[in-house]
């Protein structure tokens, strides 16, 4: 790969990149439309194991055991699948000390426009900070490597979860009325 | 639902135990399904959860993943499964050979005060397996066809095995410490070395 080549890397090729080199093999998900790009290269690559689950606290269950097994693993959700957590956040990764690597693609901000979206969004953060959870919201693609790799490596160092909301500012988010 | 005789959970819950040669691991659902795997006998391979109804199934299934040479099995009540239905069409797609769930059903929330559940009336979670792509799913038709069943699952799977059971609370309660569950776990099954 030349230098040129290196410049252009999209944001998901980042992520699947930093993924890879931290073992991370398994990847779950409930679709999203900003995640797609992400999902498909994940899909890609034989090095993952991905699939789609029903719901987001499945993929969480999926996590948790894969983890307990000695798999690395990530679940990719948007944000109104992460409200759908707290229960399972409460009652079994955190007081199990599971390092499940939450990304969530940020929707309900930045041009949102419904308005449910934009209610559910504000429930994220008050649950990462009520639980004392690691999170970082990425916003700027010159440090989504850095963010996602020693995150990752502290995560599982640490034996705690931590959630990468992707900001509309990294990904593009979903445009008006799309 | 066929005719199948009503048992009982922690007699089912030892001759499964009893059944288990490999150190395969286990995972006992939230409430009396993991209180009668607790008192069935300790093993280092069982994970006993505290929360997150409706997760044994997941749960079990990422252990699978990750240890493909292990068999795992899944207890869970009739209430958890029907809270988390959707698990059983992504393992269908996944088609994990190492995996079999079974499920107690007594048609009732036991813990919270024996409310019925739909199985008590309407609901067959051996079709809704099956109709979820679970074509392995089957009812024990009574304790010595549930260890065939089980003795058979341990093969190969995906399976899942229903049980009648009776209304009876479990025998003993789980010590609740999550993090030594987890701990003693994952050194059950070779993940991590035992410090002593």
């Amino acid at each position: 790969m030349n230098d040129t080549e290196t410049a252009v890397q999209t944001w998901h090729q980042v992520v699947r990149d930093t993924l890879k080199s931290n073992d991370v093999k398994l990847v779950v998900y409930v679709p999203d439309r900003v995640l797609t790009p992400l999902i498909e290269a994940i899909h890609a690559d034989p090095f993952f194991t991905t699939f789609p689950c029903t719901r987001e606290e499945e993929a969480i269950g999926i996590v948790t055991g894969a983890w307990m097994g000695g798999m690395k693993s990530a679940v990719l959700m948007q944000t109104s699948g992460f409200a759908t957590l707290p229960n399972v956040l409460a009652s079994l990764v955190v007081p199990c000390q599971i390092p499940a690597l939450i990304f969530v693609s940020e929707r309900g901000t930045l041009g949102e426009f419904n308005i449910g979206q934009a209610l559910v969004c504000r429930t994220m953060r008050p649950v990462l900070d009520a639980l004392a959870m690691e999170h970082h919201t990425i916003t700027r693609q010159d440090e989504l490597a850095f963010i996602l790799d020693r995150s990752i490596k502290q995560a599982v160092a640490t034996q705690a979860p931590v959630t990468f909301i992707l900001s509309p500012l990294l990904t593009g988010g979903k445009a008006f009325g799309g | 639902m066929a005719n199948v005789k009503s048992m009982n959970r922690f007699d089912l819950t030892k001759r499964l135990v009893a059944l288990l040669k490999h150190d395969e691991a286990v995972i006992g659902g939230i409430g009396n399904a993991n209180f009668d795997l607790w008192a069935a006998g300790r093993r280092p391979q069982n994970f006993y959860m505290l929360g997150s109804m409706g997760l044994a199934i997941p749960i079990a299934f990422g252990v699978a993943l990750a240890q493909p040479h292990r068999h795992v099995v899944a207890l869970e009540g009739d209430g958890s499964l029907l809270m988390q239905l959707g698990s059983l069409s992504t393992i269908a797609m996944q088609r994990p050979k190492n995996l079999t769930i079974v499920i107690w059903d007594n048609g009732i929330y036991q813990i919270t005060g024996s409310q019925p559940t739909s199985t008590a009336s309407t609901a067959d979670l051996v079709a809704i397996a099956q109709g979820s792509g679970l074509a392995n799913s089957a009812w024990a038709a009574d304790e010595d066809d549930f260890e065939r069943r089980v003795a058979e699952a341990l093969k190969g799977g995906p399976t899942l095995i229903a049980a009648r059971i009776d209304d009876k609370p479990a025998v003993a309660t789980t010590d609740r410490d999550p993090v030594q569950i987890r701990e003693r776990f994952m050194r059950g099954l070779g993940v991590r070395d035992d410090p002593n």
